[in-house]
């Protein structure tokens, strides 16, 4: 068997020549600016390298707290922002400058996101450049598994398109776009599946972008993907690999890149929650080690560790620390850092490896032939696809052929569980925080602001800088959206099952 | 898991309230809840306890089924009982799922609702407790 070089194209056993430690980053964020901010400054005195801001789902959606659509939402599973003011709060004590990576779920709203973060760093006098932004800004997936899509698709993409395009021109060092697998396997898809989707929902952003006259080789070394590290420990692995060999032949036969650099997938993997249990919920600190390592031996360059309690509710302060304690043991203790790709040249990985390569490519032929991923998103084939094997993953599991310890197998009673709780003032505090923004801006300003992003939007230009503009006066998330909005129409549910 | 043949089918709205997007676990209980014999109505995602109050109304439904798991149970399904009775609806059973803790759900069924499943629970319980909660309201 002849075998690959690590840091060698096409990267099947890694972007770089040898191991080194990933960023460790840990995904939070919940109630107010404040609460947050508070978190995650106790976060990086623990020696965090890189973390996320968890939003809730009025501010992913494009809706202010204050929004009747809001109610019961408001700090929820992320922390809610309205406005520039709550970016000032979220960041205050925090040097930018010394994060590598601040990594953010706006998806539908990445344009709102980049736009704060860029008027941000102007009022605090920096380059942006000079600190790491990571916007998942990933719209496609909304629409066939995560769920928080405003407008249709077409719309979606372009904005999504329009953040690349800006942040590739003007801010390089951003990640404009994390190619996220990770929902689609969350809900419910193979991990062929998964990266297949994935590479043809990147592949309608890098079109659109080409044709805006965006060089692939400006654009490619900027991205990432986000993929689920699940608990089938080998296929996982090779799953890594495969996704980096796919990618760089891809870029280099498709998209004729000449810089290395493009072709080198740079992953973020994020452990499986759908792999947790509620029942004997401490036997999911097992898990998660189990998938992290299938993650560090498969060579991802970010990573993610779930709270044992996430079946259960947002984590709690000690189940988090646990999940950074279980990263930092695997690449401090275990040695699992002295060599790049270990497992290569182990007959069943590689087998594994290049199976799973060979069902990609079949899935990405397939998905071209009907139409390309926006074509798959609008009429329902990646939707249905991924509730077909879902339904098929529940089945599998109520007949017993595949065995989850605690759920069919080895049951027993729980102990009982300590919930993290959400404070009940959150959402009110929140409401008044941003009744009092409105009172003290310009509100002309505002109007005027909104406007001219409406005429930008209407022309089908790039509305960045529109959008940083009405930010800066203190426009709300739901004023920006409701104008888009007029521009753009809604977005209409799909009722299939 | 065919239901009595003898029996006309149960009408059920599977609904995903609020702004929650992971629909997941609602696709698998609908389907499971039609291959069972039941007739299925799925909202789509983003729906107004108003729209999933009008959308059952409408489809002569006997049972909602509602999926929440992003913390907004409390507030919605209050929503959704209060609805019910100012639509003289209350003969509609609710039930529901998701990411909703051991106290929240105590108190979600002494307010009204039938049942709260929780991960765990199989589609087949949830299908047994549909087949006789909708019996018993009918009676």
């Amino acid at each position: 068997m002849v075998l690959e070089n690590p840091g060698e194209y096409p990267y099947t056993r890694g972007i770089n020549p040898s191991a080194g430690v990933w960023t460790m980053g840990q995904y939070g964020g919940f109630g107010t600016p404040t609460e947050t901010n508070a978190r995650f400054r106790m976060l990086l005195d623990q020696g965090l390298t890189g973390f996320s801001v968890a939003l809730d789902l009025p501010t992913q959606l494009g809706l202010d707290s204050d929004d009747p659509l809001s109610l019961g939402e408001v700090g929820r599973v992320g922390v809610a922002i309205d406005s520039l003011a709550d970016i000032e709060i979220l960041m205050e004590g925090i040097p930018l400058e010394k994060i590598s990576q601040v990594r953010t779920t706006a998806n539908s709203i990445g344009y709102i996101w980049a736009a704060m973060f860029i008027a941000l760093a102007e009022r605090r006098g920096i380059d942006p450049n000079k600190f790491g932004m990571f916007i998942q800004n990933d719209v496609l997936k909304e629409y066939v598994a995560r769920g928080t899509q405003i407008f249709p698709a077409e719309a979606g993409l372009k904005l999504s398109v329009d953040v690349i395009e800006y942040l590739t021109a003007n801010i390089p060092n951003w990640v404009p776009l994390a190619m996220s697998g990770y929902h689609i396997r969350e809900a419910g898809s193979t991990a062929v599946q998964e990266i297949a989707f994935t590479f043809a929902n990147a592949r309608e952003y890098l079109d659109r972008a080409l044709l805006r006259g965006v060089s692939v080789d400006a654009v490619a070394p900027t991205l990432f993907t986000f993929l689920s590290s699940n608990i089938d420990f080998l296929p996982e692995v090779a799953k890594f690999r495969a996704a980096r060999r796919v990618w760089a032949k891809l870029m280099r036969e498709k998209y004729q890149t000449k810089n290395p650099a493009s072709e080198k997938l740079r992953i973020f993997a994020f452990t499986a929650g759908s792999s947790l249990t509620a029942q004997q919920s401490m036997n999911n600190v097992v898990r998660t080690s189990i998938e992290m390592m299938a993650a560090a031996l498969g060579g991802i360059q970010t990573m993610h560790v779930s709270a044992f309690d996430e079946a259960l509710g947002v984590p709690t302060e000690e189940a988090a620390t646990l999940a950074l304690r279980t990263q930092q043991v695997v690449a401090f203790e275990t040695g699992i850092l002295n060599t790049a790709d270990p497992l290569a040249g182990s007959y069943e990985l590689e087998r594994l490896t290049d199976s799973l390569e060979s069902d990609i490519w079949k899935l990405l032929e397939s998905i071209e032939k009907r139409g390309g991923a926006l074509e798959c998103v609008n009429n329902g084939y990646f939707v249905n696809e991924i509730s077909e094997n879902a339904y098929q993953l529940t089945a599998a599991i109520e007949s017993g052929i595949k065995k989850v310890v605690g759920v069919n197998v080895f049951q027993s009673d729980s102990a009982p569980f300590k919930q993290f709780e959400i404070n009940p003032a959150s959402e009110s505090d929140q409401v008044k925080a941003l009744k009092q923004v409105k009172e003290k801006r310009d509100n002309k300003a505002v109007q005027e602001s909104l406007i001219n992003l409406f005429n930008v939007a209407t022309s089908g230009e790039n509305i960045i800088e529109a959008t940083v503009r009405a930010v800066k006066n203190y426009a709300t998330v739901g004023e920006i959206v409701g104008e888009l909005r007029k521009v753009y129409g809604k977005w209409q549910p799909t009722k299939i099952f | 898991m065919a239901q009595n043949p003898q029996l006309a089918p149960i009408r059920v709205v599977v609904a995903k309230p609020g702004l929650d997007g992971h629909d997941r676990g609602a696709k698998v209980v609908a389907r499971a809840l039609r291959d069972s014999g039941c007739e299925v109505i799925y909202t789509g995602l983003h729906q107004s306890p108003e729209q999933i109050i009008a959308t059952a109304i409408q489809e002569d439904a006997q049972a909602i089924g509602l999926s929440i798991l992003s913390g907004a149970h409390m507030s919605i399904f209050e929503r959704i009982l209060t609805l019910l009775k100012e639509n003289n609806a209350q003969n509609i059973v609710i039930f529901g799922g998701g990411i909703i803790p051991e106290a929240d759900r105590q108190a979600l069924k002494d307010k009204g609702v039938g049942e709260i499943f929780t991960p765990g629970a199989t589609t087949q319980e949830i299908i047994t407790w549909l087949q006789n909660a909708v019996g018993a309201n009918s009676k």
